[in-house]
């Protein structure tokens, strides 16, 4: 199956690329014209391949057309949500879309690739660690399988407060891979299955009715998630060399882009890279400086079933020498960024080791991680030497780094270009703009990492369930939770590389935090539909016994002895007599574990409890600070705008804001703030375009109802300002 | 006493007389007037349109959302017109009880017990700065939401009316937590609460688009001295320690620690800095200085005689011999109740003497940091190349900084040329906002020339503070706002919380000192971070 289909898809590519600068109506003689002349150019000459053949699209387009008459003999496959793809974006929205009862089918291009990692083997991080604990506080499943299925964990920033401490596990890759199909396949109401798609199906009312797939067969659905990650049009390359492919070793998703464009949408084409794989045996380790993971092992999930401890792997760090640099200064011209046949630049904090040694001449030596891919495989991932080299000169480059002088290279270190959508195509539930039932989710979105992936996914699964039920959908704010920053700035930014989500992101991430994004999400969750009862009932408890705790704290005084004694010595602070637990927590440097020592502590709490006792008791003059800023900005930022706003009309705002809302079309005032080239000046004046429209629209209703009936001028005149109230007391 | 009583009151009778809907329709505010009242109070949990919002943190016991935006605070009444009897500092928001309670003490209490104002009932009381000390006796008129201008609760502080006075009991009411409105910004509200009408709505915008230009134009006043050099340094400094520590919280593992002695030394210059600009740039001083004019010209032009006709002085010396005066003379006079500081200057010329040549540059330097600039010439010659020369040397000058100091041509020795050529003019109106024509021996023109200051900076009609004062207030918000953070990060630091707490407070005295608020400061650390440290897999 998979072999039959690759040369074919090649081939496609081939015909487009040969094709449509040349003849572009013969190429979709069906139904409608699909490709717009201008728009195709670009795209074909990227694709240049080989010259084969153009008949295997002409018989696609052909098959295609022959399903559209609706001709009888097939069953008609009806769902509620197509999810396509399979990665860590389609997995959460297939499982979060089929979980609150939406009949779902995930359209993967290959079955045994769900969930794959292909690049670094570890979840989490700074910031992305936040976005995991966000996830399954809503219900989502990458916390959970990455605590199934670590290999190694640690907590990062541990002294750094408690809003930027990240948990990071290393992932046994294939484990993951399997752990999460096991979930997918085993969850009610989720269909997997093979197929390409090559085209959205859309109504009349520009409204999404399914999907076409490469062999001619409709799907239909209201609502189609696309999480297309790296596929859509994708093609890897290795030094100069380069061949279509959404991953080394599976093909790419042809037609799709194509379709898109045909549909309005803009395009553009990002990059990315992963590094080589070397052979764990071949490695001397002996030299080289161990990572070990923590002790006392952190959770992603807060769910305890999942909290089950195993067996840890060590990760090693080595440095580039001045062999490493030689060759690769000797060498640059053969490089893609440097040779120049590249254009798409990558990613700033994933730079290539070539950028890095050229970018940072002084630099004599940069660290380079050695992570295990897994307890049963010999691959090591080596995670900051990604490369564009040609696999010729990559195996002598590894080979000048200390521990792997001998090293076989199992896989070379190769880099990915792929279509990917301008996320200001979507409103912040991730649902297109312009076809309503289509979401966008994951790298089509221009992230990076399978965290915010898995975190759009999640709201992509859930509104694209709710969308094909009438329900209104969900928007997380950016001030709710990491999620809602991430989606934010995608809709809103201009962005012009792979976005990856970090700590300095998020304006107020002081109250962002993991250890409470249970109690700032796992509400909606419930609310939703994803929390069933058993986390309900764990999440409240777990809260009860928090505040009860904080209320002993503050109750429980204590004079001297022996815990004053070392409260005193710990924080260099006199402790005053008949003092309360709280105030001695404030302390710095005063942990809970203090008041466990001292026999002061509470048994009933577990560790992650306590944690939180601890930074609400310690923090609670920052926390509260911040809260009221926000709430000082949220009414503001939080207030609604029309969609059908005519932002050209209002002259007094600047060309550029005028250019930049219309186009990114914010639903909020905030929201509108944050589009590049919006000044507060700006602002202001839409607030006061805002209230014109709405007194002449008010003044206009007055006219009219007068005019209608005078005796009941004044009940209908009260009834605006009464709805405002009902708004207003939610 | 008690006639500051009634004079309070009867000023606040003028300003409900203003507002004549007060009185015209009593059911204005009625919440059954077609006008809904609550266009801030949307709640974020809210359904809007199609889309559920949701916030919220179950763990931190909601306080309540604060309703509106921020709480403002502006002079309202005119300044620099002279000395008036009374003067009004207003505050807007959701917090002007709060702010005012701060400032204010009543005389019927004592100041334990948090101020409850009773909503348009007038109270007598002292101003008094953060640190308790008395600055003004004022009368202050609380008007609670709904029933204020902007139907925000609204406090108004009538103080004595000079200067000094409205400016210290604003500076009070920032240090106690507003924030200086925009011009307009009262109007504004006013607006976008529902109130004012429609037609009223196009002077709004007007203004906020003036502001814009007004922002700019501040901006650019910015750049001139050591002010503006001062907050972008700050500025820059907090940036820096921001990717310092940044950096380290999104790529741990691939960063050295961080050197948080050097980091704590930094935090403290910059504190002392802003302390010290905070002390100079304190407003009773910056009110002594007031306006300065520098009088330039080539040499023998009298621009010494001029000097010493406007202030009624001997303080230049003048001579028959060109180039007598080599330092830059100053003298004081007022102007309307603007203390204007007048700045002789050695005449502007190539020279080979040193001590004339070191004269010339302090001319320059004279005049690129005067607010006007006066450019004498002498009508017994004429318009002539020198002075072709030096004007354009002027206009490069500005250039230089992109800041334009109104000039004013002054057409000295009148008495030895009276007819003068028409064309002159035709030439310099673009460079001269105004052209006077003095006889410094007899006086005459001073008048004209004291008007023609006042117009070209504008303060001849501008009621709540000239664009220059704005500017100074602005930079004096800017900087107390930054000295509260760094005095908090300088605390957190004392009580060793960890470095993401730092970035709090670097973060606000970066937006403190912004001089656009509005800029996303998120992207300009991350691009510093990548720029700076080598980091990524």
């Amino acid at each position: 199956m998979r072999l039959r289909l690759r040369p074919m898809a090649a081939a496609a590519a081939a015909a487009a690329a040969v094709a449509s600068p040349i003849i572009p109506s013969f190429l979709h003689p069906s139904r409608r014209l699909r490709l717009r002349l201008s728009l195709s150019i670009p795209r074909s000459t990227q694709r240049c391949f080989s010259s084969r053949s153009c008949v295997p699209r002409r018989r696609l387009t052909t098959v295609a057309a022959s399903t559209a008459k609706g001709d009888i003999g097939g069953v008609e496959e009806r769902f509620d949500v197509i999810v396509v793809g399979g990665g860590h974006a389609g997995c959460e929205a297939a499982l979060a879309s089929a979980r609150l009862g939406a009949r779902t089918l995930l359209l993967t291009l290959n079955i045994d690739r769900i969930a794959w990692q292909p690049c670094n083997p570890a979840v989490g991080g700074p910031a992305k660690s936040q976005l995991v604990h966000e996830v399954d506080a809503l219900g989502g499943e990458i916390g959970k399988i990455a605590d199934r299925c670590y290999l190694q964990k640690r907590v990062l920033n541990l002294s750094k407060g408690p809003a930027v401490r990240a948990l990071r596990a290393q992932t046994d890759k294939r484990e993951y891979a399997m752990e999460m199909k096991k979930v997918v396949e085993s969850t009610p109401n989720l269909f997997v299955r093979e197929a390409m798609v090559t085209e959205i199906l859309v109504g009349n009312n520009d409204n999404v009715e399914g999907v076409h797939s490469f062999f001619g067969v409709d799907f239909y659905a209201p609502s189609v998630v696309l999480t297309t990650g790296t596929f859509m049009s994708g093609k890897i390359w290795v030094g100069r060399a380069s061949m279509p492919a959404g991953r080394a070793g599976e093909s790419a998703s042809q037609g799709l882009t194509e379709n898109l464009q045909y549909l309005g949408f803009e395009t553009d084409r990002l990059k990315t890279g992963t590094p080589a794989r070397v052979d764990r045996r071949t490695v001397d380790f002996s030299g080289l400086e161990p990572q070990h993971g923590d002790e006392q092992v952190s959770w992603f999930s807060f769910d305890p079933d999942f909290h089950i401890e195993r067996e840890q792997m060590c990760c090693y760090l080595t440095r580039t020498t001045k062999d490493t640099h030689k060759l690769i200064k000797d060498n640059l011209h053969e490089t893609p960024t440097y040779g120049g046949w590249v254009e798409a630049k990558g990613p700033r904090y994933c730079p290539s080791i070539e950028d890095k040694i050229v970018r940072f001449q002084d630099k004599e030596s940069h660290q380079i991680f050695l992570e295990p891919e897994g307890r049963n495989v010999p691959e090591l991932y080596v995670q900051g030497f990604s490369t564009g080299l040609p696999e010729r000169l990559q195996l002598a480059l590894l080979r000048t780094l200390p521990g792997l002088e001998n090293c076989l290279m199992l896989r070379p270190a190769y880099a990915v270009e792929y279509d990917y959508l301008p996320a200001h195509q979507c409103s912040r539930s991730l649902m297109t703009k312009k076809i309503e039932g289509l979401f966008f989710s994951g790298q089509i979105n221009g992230t990076t990492g399978y965290e915010e992936a898995a975190a759009q996914g999640l709201v992509a699964g859930v509104n694209a369930a709710r969308h094909s039920c009438g329900k209104p959908l969900i928007v997380l704010e950016r001030e709710s939770s990491y999620i809602g920053t991430l989606i934010d700035d995608l809709v809103t930014k201009d962005l012009r590389e792979p976005y990856r989500m970090l700590t300095s992101r998020s304006e107020h991430r002081l109250l962002l935090r993991s250890d409470n994004a249970d109690s700032r999400l796992t509400p909606l969750g419930r609310e939703v539909g994803l929390i069933d009862d058993r986390r309900w009932d764990l999440y409240q408890s777990k809260q009860a016994r928090i505040i009860a705790e904080k209320q002993r704290l503050k109750s429980v005084r204590v004079s001297g002895g022996d815990l004053a004694a070392e409260v005193t010595l710990l924080s260099g602070q006199p402790v005053k007599d008949s003092v309360s637990l709280e105030s001695i927590l404030k302390k710095p440097h005063v942990q809970y574990n203090v008041l466990d020592k001292h026999g002061y502590g509470n048994n009933l709490l577990t560790r992650m409890e306590k944690e939180c006792v601890e930074i609400d008791i310690k923090y609670e003059g920052f926390i509260l600070r911040q809260q009221s800023q926000l709430q000082q900005i949220v009414n503001q930022q939080h207030r609604p705008l029309p969609e059908d706003l005519d932002y050209y009309s209002m002259t007094t705002l600047s060309l550029e804001a005028r250019e930049k809302l219309s186009k990114v079309r914010p639903q909020t005032i905030g929201q509108a703030s944050r589009v590049g080239g919006v000044s507060p000046a700006d602002i202001t004046a839409l607030l006061i375009c805002l209230e014109t429209n709405r007194r002449k629209a008010s003044e206009r209703k007055r006219l009219e109802l007068q005019r209608s009936s005078i005796a009941d001028v004044n009940d209908l005149n009260s009834s605006p300002v009464l709805t405002s109230h009902a708004v207003n007391s939610n | 006493m008690a006639l500051r009583a009634l004079l309070g009151l009867h000023i606040h009778h003028l300003l409900l007389r203003r507002n004549p809907k007060f009185q015209k329709f009593p059911n204005y505010f009625n919440p059954t007037s077609l006008i809904p009242r609550s266009r801030t109070l949307i709640s974020r949990f809210s359904s809007t349109g199609k889309n559920l919002i949701l916030t919220k943190d179950e763990r931190v016991g909601t306080s309540g959302t604060v309703e509106g935006l921020g709480t403002i605070a502006a002079i309202v009444t005119s300044l620099g017109g002279g000395p008036a009897a009374v003067g009004i500092v207003r505050l807007s928001g959701p917090m002007a009880v709060d702010v005012a309670s701060r400032v204010f003490q009543p005389a019927k209490r004592n100041g334990e017990v948090p101020w409850r104002p009773r909503s348009h009932f007038v109270e007598y009381g002292l101003a008094l700065d953060l640190e308790g000390n008395v600055i003004d006796e004022v009368l202050a008129v609380p008007m609670l939401a709904p029933r204020s201008y902007t139907r925000e609760d609204v406090v108004e502080l009538q103080c004595h009316g000079s200067d000094v006075c409205l400016r210290r009991v604003l500076r009070a009411c920032l240090e106690a937590g507003a924030r200086l409105a925009e011009p307009g910004e009262f109007t504004l509200r006013a607006f976008l609460n529902g109130r004012l009408d429609l037609s009223q709505a196009e002077n709004i915008e007007r203004l906020i688009s003036a502001k814009s230009v007004a922002a700019a134009d501040s901006a650019l006043a910015g750049m001139q001295g050591g002010f503006s050099a001062l907050v972008k340094g700050l500025r820059k400094q907090c940036i820096e320690l921001l990717v310092e520590i940044e950096a380290r919280l999104d790529f741990e593992d691939e960063l050295p620690a961080l050197d948080s002695s050097m980091l704590i030394d930094k935090i403290n210059l910059m504190w002392h800095d802003v302390q010290q600009a905070l002390d100079t740039a304190d407003y009773d001083k910056l009110l002594q200085s007031g306006l300065q004019i520098a009088i330039v010209g080539r040499p023998n032009v009298g621009k010494s005689s001029l000097l010493n006709a406007w202030s009624k002085s001997d303080r230049a010396i003048v001579t028959e011999i060109a180039g007598t005066t080599r330092d830059v003379v100053e003298a004081h006079v007022t102007v309307q109740g603007i203390p204007v500081t007048l700045l002789d200057t050695a005449g502007i010329r190539e020279t080979d003497d040193l001590v004339e040549k070191i004269g010339v540059q302090r001319s320059e330097a004279a005049a690129m940091s005067a607010d006007v600039i006066i450019m004498a010439i002498s009508a017994s010659d004429g318009w002539t190349e020198d002075d072709k020369k030096l004007m354009e040397h002027l206009q490069m000058n500005q250039m230089s900084t992109s800041f334009a100091t109104p000039m004013i041509l002054v057409i000295n020795k009148i008495d030895c040329a009276p007819s003068i050529t028409e064309e002159l003019f035709e030439i310099n109106t673009r460079i001269f906002k105004k052209h006077v024509c003095t006889c410094a021996v007899t006086g005459q023109g001073i008048v004209e020339l004291e008007k023609a200051v006042l117009e070209v900076r504008g303060l001849d009609s501008i009621p709540a503070g000239g664009r220059r004062w704005t500017v100074n207030q602005r930079q004096c918000e800017q900087l107390l706002r930054t000295r509260e953070a760094l005095s908090r990060l300088k605390s957190s630091i004392c009580e060793e919380l960890p470095s993401d707490f730092w970035t709090i407070d670097l973060r606000e005295a970066v937006l403190a000192l912004d001089e656009i608020s509005g800029v996303d400061i998120s992207e300009e650390v991350l691009s510093n971070i990548f720029s700076k440290f080598c980091i990524g897999k």
